[in-house]
């Protein structure tokens, strides 16, 4: 990791009753990188993302964003600083319509006062957005979807985006441009968490990756390390 | 029975089915969005109507110009019951939810009796006894500014929740709760106002009854069963359900009182919402289950 960190996490356990679900978990992402997790199903990806997000509450740890800790904080207050996430399964609101989705996608105090800035960047990056700005968003296809989700999230102005699983059950055109998006507001200057079932396409674009199984970081190193790596190979790229 | 008899019991109906609806909006509105089943519903109405009341005493204040003060009130009141209160016991099952809220219920009445007594008390308004004459009809003054009101109450909140950022988060929440979450809405705070704001409805709703009806305590648990009545019927959730619901309620005991006797329109209203429930569980608007 060259650049200063935005986002480290120490020692993080998270348990559901008494099933511990992340154990002493400690990963750094710097500013401007894409950072990729893998890992099995149940591995603990989507937990990790949630806790960082303030959605589950750790039982222990630290979480430090830009240096300040704020492990425990309720997710409104950590969307508000800047970090955003692409959720598993996309989470519209699927009664509301595209434009209203946007709307309040940009209601935390964060992205107010830009809001129709930032909807319209919106739209020129998803034209397909603009067109169907009035209709209901669980009407649309997934790829739709999974692009208002994307929008939805910059319109709180994220400096730190995670997504989850964002080409699931999308078909392969629509992936290649889910993971060109992903790569162009990178480029823009957002830093990426990526969590992906497409173990190859998502250590290609990451810088480092993270290795979790069973809730703890197994192994870590830059994208094309864990390519290479013979026990990664075989669990994940079926090789 | 003649025509003239039935036309006219027809729009009476409908007029005061205006105002039942509004009330209910208040309890669709809290369901729909936190999923609380406001026991407390007939009591907030009529705090609602003693607040319209006193107001008149003191200020010979028109119930109808009350409204925006008894719904900041009812506001303020519906924003701490959820905040300091109904909050904490979310976690818990629903019998435990409504326990709490009955419990709320009892000791409102219990409170309105202490300061006002458990006769019914009403306004007396200079239009009181006119009415407009078109054709057949005749139409109360109070009957038809009541209904006016209503219908622009509950525009202004179905407007509220189109067009005001803050009224399509709060429709967010009820959408998607981890979608909500997600996007860094202030989920608890978002509840506090909803709550806020169906009890401000209700308490618009208790000042325009109360150009129809006089109070007293032992009123509540009556508007209680009345909106659950009306949003079963309109259909849990749907809004505009709800003043539909209103309507036909209304329409049904205005026409039970004339053309069987008055002491039988809650039954109707009961034969009303048995048949909804057979023919059409989710009610009128409501969305089925998938
Ligand atoms: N809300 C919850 N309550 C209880 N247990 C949960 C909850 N969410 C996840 N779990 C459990 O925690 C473990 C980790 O789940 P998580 O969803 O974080 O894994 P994941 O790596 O994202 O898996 P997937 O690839 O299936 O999305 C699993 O055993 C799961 O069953
Ligand atoms: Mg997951």
């Amino acid at each position: 990791m060259s650049a200063a960190p935005i986002l480290e996490v120490r020692d993080l356990d998270l348990f559901y009753g008494d099933a511990a679900a992340l154990e002493d978990v400690a990963l750094d992402v710097g500013a401007g990188e894409i950072v990729a997790i893998i890992g099995a199903n149940g591995a603990g990806k989507s937990s990790l993302i949630r806790t960082i997000h303030g959605i589950e509450k750790p039982r222990r740890g630290r979480i430090l964003f830009k240096g300040q800790d704020i492990a425990g904080w309720p997710s409104h207050r950590v969307a508000d600083l800047g970090i955003g996430q692409v959720a598993e399964g996309r989470q519209i609101f699927a009664g509301l319509t595209v434009e209203e989705n946007l709307d309040v996608g940009g209601f935390l105090p964060r992205g107010r006062a830009t809001r129709a800035r930032n909807r319209d960047r919106v739209y020129a990056l998803f034209p397909r957005l603009a067109e169907r700005r009035g209709q209901h968003a669980g009407t649309m296809s997934g790829g739709e979807q999974q692009m208002l989700a994307i929008g939805r999230c910059l319109m709180g102005e994220p400096e730190l985006i995670m997504f989850d699983e964002p080409s699931l059950g999308l078909a392969p055109a629509i992936v290649q441009e889910v993971f060109g998006i992903i790569e162009q507001l990178n480029r823009d200057g957002i830093t990426v968490i990526l969590v992906e079932q497409n173990v190859a396409v998502s250590l290609k674009l990451a810088g480092r990756a993270y290795v979790l199984e069973n809730g703890r970081i197994v192994l870590s190193g830059t994208g094309q390390e864990l390519l290479d790596h013979e026990g990664v190979r075989q669990a994940y790229l079926g090789m | 029975m003649d025509v003239e008899t039935l036309a006219n019991a027809l729009v009476a109906g409908i007029l005061t089915g205006m105002v039942y609806g509004l009330s209910a909006l208040g309890l669709s509105v809290i369901f729909g969005v936190i999923r609380i089943v406001n026991f407390a519903h007939g009591e907030l109405l009529v705090i609602g109507m003693f607040a319209a009341l006193v107001l008149f005493r003191w200020l010979g204040l028109d119930p109808l110009l009350s409204v925006p003060l008894v719904a900041a009130l009812l506001f303020v009141f519906g924003y701490l019951l959820q905040s300091l209160v109904i909050r904490r016991v979310a976690h818990l099952a629903d019998h435990m939810q409504f326990l709490l809220l009955a419990a709320i219920a009892i000791a409102m009445v219990s409170g309105c009796l202490i300061v006002f007594g458990p006769d019914p008390q009403g306004v007396q308004l200079d239009y009181a006894l006119d009415s407009f004459a078109v054709g057949l009809l005749v139409i109360d003054k109070t009957r038809l500014y009541a209904a006016i009101a209503a219908v622009l109450v509950a525009g202004l909140l179905l407007a509220f929740f189109k067009y005001a950022t803050v009224g399509r988060a709060i429709r967010a929440c009820a959408d998607n709760y981890l979608g909500a979450q997600v996007v860094g809405l202030n989920v608890g705070r978002l509840y506090a106002l909803t709550f806020g704001i169906g009890s401000a409805c209700i308490g618009a709703a208790g000042c325009i009854i109360l150009l129809l009806v006089d109070v007293h305590p032992y009123l509540a648990p009556g508007y209680t069963l009345l909106a659950f009545i009306v949003v079963i019927i309109g259909g849990m959730g749907s809004l505009f359900g709800a003043l539909l619901g209103g309507v036909l309620i209304g329409v049904a005991e205005a026409m039970a009182a004339v053309v069987i006797q008055p002491s039988l329109k809650t039954a109707f209203s009961f034969a009303l919402l048995i048949v909804v429930l057979l023919l059409r569980p989710q009610g009128l608007l409501g969305k089925a289950p998938h």
